[in-house]
């Protein structure tokens, strides 16, 4: 059942990866994306991360593709026009992106053994309470400097805004 | 595991049955009620005191013609309201209405699921709600239709935090994310809901969230998405017979979810106001009682012809559902669904009210009010939640 989920999933999310970049709208290209956002916020669910999946919906779904979304609108942007591809592009886009795709699948494999992989809904680390405790103890730092450094953009975009009125 | 799927069927039978049933006569409450503010009988044709008016319109907007603009973005066009629907009727799932009960001798609870990231659940879905009206308003190529939707994509945004924020702060006294336990952790009475609890009352995080649930579920003072004298109908200009009716039942799910996650963070869920050995089982009884004591009163001297039997028998009605309330097998179930529907309802008459009441913002006033007073005010209320709780634990 967890893998018959997770294959549909996986291939949704793949599926509207590709589309992210086929579509020539801008608009489709954001649904596209919010429909990755949404099949990697199934997988971890199925994983057991259930506070990771609310998080992803809520921030990346939710958030910032709404906010994407209404730039296009408020924009109006139209369909691109599709410019020529050049030859390099034609003859060792494939062949790059396979060998890409080979590299990453090694690591992969060589980094994690099959032993310290996690199974469907195996992994305990995912709750609130226990993301809670890992930021505030563990990943104090980290954590603290990402929020100043959200901190540091909020006030940047205030200060560029702000500019522009005078 | 069989008992266990038949009855989940059931249950979302059930519940669906009575959240559709209850969409169509919000609409009939609310012209009514808002008649009532104003001084007008309201709708009144359709059986007695309008009663199958909601009936008529849903036949109304089936046999509608359908009509397609012929400009518009066709797959978005049409799926706008599909998600509009979908996404307002998928956070009831969570809610719980009552405690646990036995169906069938099978031990079950009053909710079709719990999850332990219930209230998280809840707010996701209604993040993603935006969605439908946006594209609407995008996929329908019209100017008014365009703004209806970006204002309301930039004022679910606006809101959104503030909201977040007051739920946060019950969150901390009940120290929980799973909707049923939040419920149980308000146990013993008004003291106990999170709305009066110490060590610090929630009133102010209560009435932020109240507040930007209008704003959520584009109401007066808030419907600024589809203020008539500016945009036409906003975001469904375009959009005719059942297509239309989505977004209107989308807005009436969005309002019922809404009020039962005020009740359930604030008002202490399907919880008696006090404890049933000071007698708060009497309660319902006595209030359906009086309902039908005064209908038969005036049955017996009509002022207009038809009360002569109408009266009667609602008075009838009522008394037999007060004596259904004596019945000690049905009480474990009934009292609760009573107190979490006098909640809600109270609520959403609340929501009428203000409606009938309030006239709309203005456009700067409604992201000043958001960003200038709301967001702070639910920072330093979670600020001072959080530092109380800190120092009595």
């Amino acid at each position: 059942m967890d893998v018959i989920l997770f294959l549909v999933f996986a291939l949704f999310a793949v599926a509207c990866a590709i589309n992210v970049v086929v579509q020539r709208h801008p608009i489709t290209s954001a649904i596209s994306l919010i429909g990755v956002m949404a099949s990697l916020a199934v997988l971890y669910l199925l994983l057991g991360a259930e506070f990771i999946a609310a998080a992803q919906v809520i921030v990346y779904a939710g958030a910032i593709m709404v906010l994407f979304v209404f730039v296009i609108m408020l924009l109006n942007a139209g369909a691109e026009l599709r410019s020529g591809r050049s030859l390099m592009a034609q003859a060792l886009g494939v062949p790059l992106l396979a060998a890409l795709l080979g590299i990453v699948a090694f690591f992969v494999q060589r980094l994690f053994p099959r032993e310290t992989t996690t199974h469907f809904g195996g992994f305990t680390g995912g709750g609130a309470k226990e993301v809670g405790r890992a930021l505030f103890t563990t990943y104090l730092l980290p954590f603290e400097a990402t929020s100043i450094l959200i901190l540091i953009a909020i006030v940047g975009a205030i200060v560029l805004a702000h500019k522009e009125l005078d | 595991m069989d008992s266990f799927i038949v009855i989940s069927l059931i249950k979302v039978a059930v519940v669906f049955a009575v959240l559709l049933t209850t969409l169509a006569y919000l609409q009939w409450v609310e012209r009514k009620v808002i008649a009532h503010i104003q001084v007008r009988p309201g709708p009144y044709r359709v059986g007695p005191h309008g009663l199958l008016q909601p009936l008529a319109d849903v036949v109304k907007l089936i046999t509608k013609e359908d009509l397609r603009p012929p400009f518009v973005h066709k797959a978005l066009y049409l799926a706008a309201p599909f998600m509009a629907m979908t996404l307002a009727l998928m956070s009831i799932c969570v809610i719980p209405f009552g405690p646990a009960i036995h169906l069938g001798g099978v031990p079950t609870w009053m909710q079709l699921t719990d999850l332990n990231i219930g209230v998280l659940f809840v707010l996701a879905v209604s993040s993603m709600g935006v969605y439908g009206v946006a594209f609407a308003g995008w996929a329908s190529n019209n100017k008014y239709a365009l703004l209806g939707g970006l204002r309301s994509s930039a004022q679910m945004i606006s809101y959104e935090l503030p909201m977040s924020i007051a739920i946060a702060a019950p969150l901390l006294l009940s120290n929980t994310l799973s909707l049923r336990t939040l419920v149980d952790t308000q146990a013993g009475g008004i003291w106990h809901w999170n709305v009066l609890r110490g060590p610090f009352p929630q009133i102010v995080s209560f009435v932020i969230f109240l507040i930007a649930a209008f704003a959520e579920t584009n109401r007066v003072p808030f419907d600024l998405p589809e203020a008539e004298n500016e945009l036409v109908a906003g975001f469904h200009t375009e959009y005719s017979s059942m297509k239309f009716a989505s977004f209107f039942m989308a807005e009436y799910a969005n309002m019922i979810t809404v009020s039962s996650m005020a009740v359930l963070l604030f008002l202490g869920g399907w919880m008696a106001p006090w404890p049933a050995r000071y007698g708060s089982s009497v309660v319902p009884v006595l209030v359906f009682a009086c309902a039908g004591a005064i209908a038969l009163y005036h049955g017996i001297r009509p002022a207009r012809r038809r009360d002569r039997y109408s009266l009667p028998v609602t008075g009838v009605v009522f008394l037999t559902v007060a004596a259904v309330f004596l019945l000690p097998m049905v009480q474990n179930w009934l009292l609760p669904l009573f107190w979490f529907g006098a909640k809600v309802g109270s609520i959403l008459f609340t929501f009428m009210w203000v409606r009938g009441t309030l006239p709309r913002f203005r456009y700067d006033q409604l992201m000043g009010f958001a960003w200038k007073w709301l967001f702070p005010a639910a920072m330093l209320n979670l600020l001072v939640t959080g530092f109380l709780v800190a120092w009595v634990s």
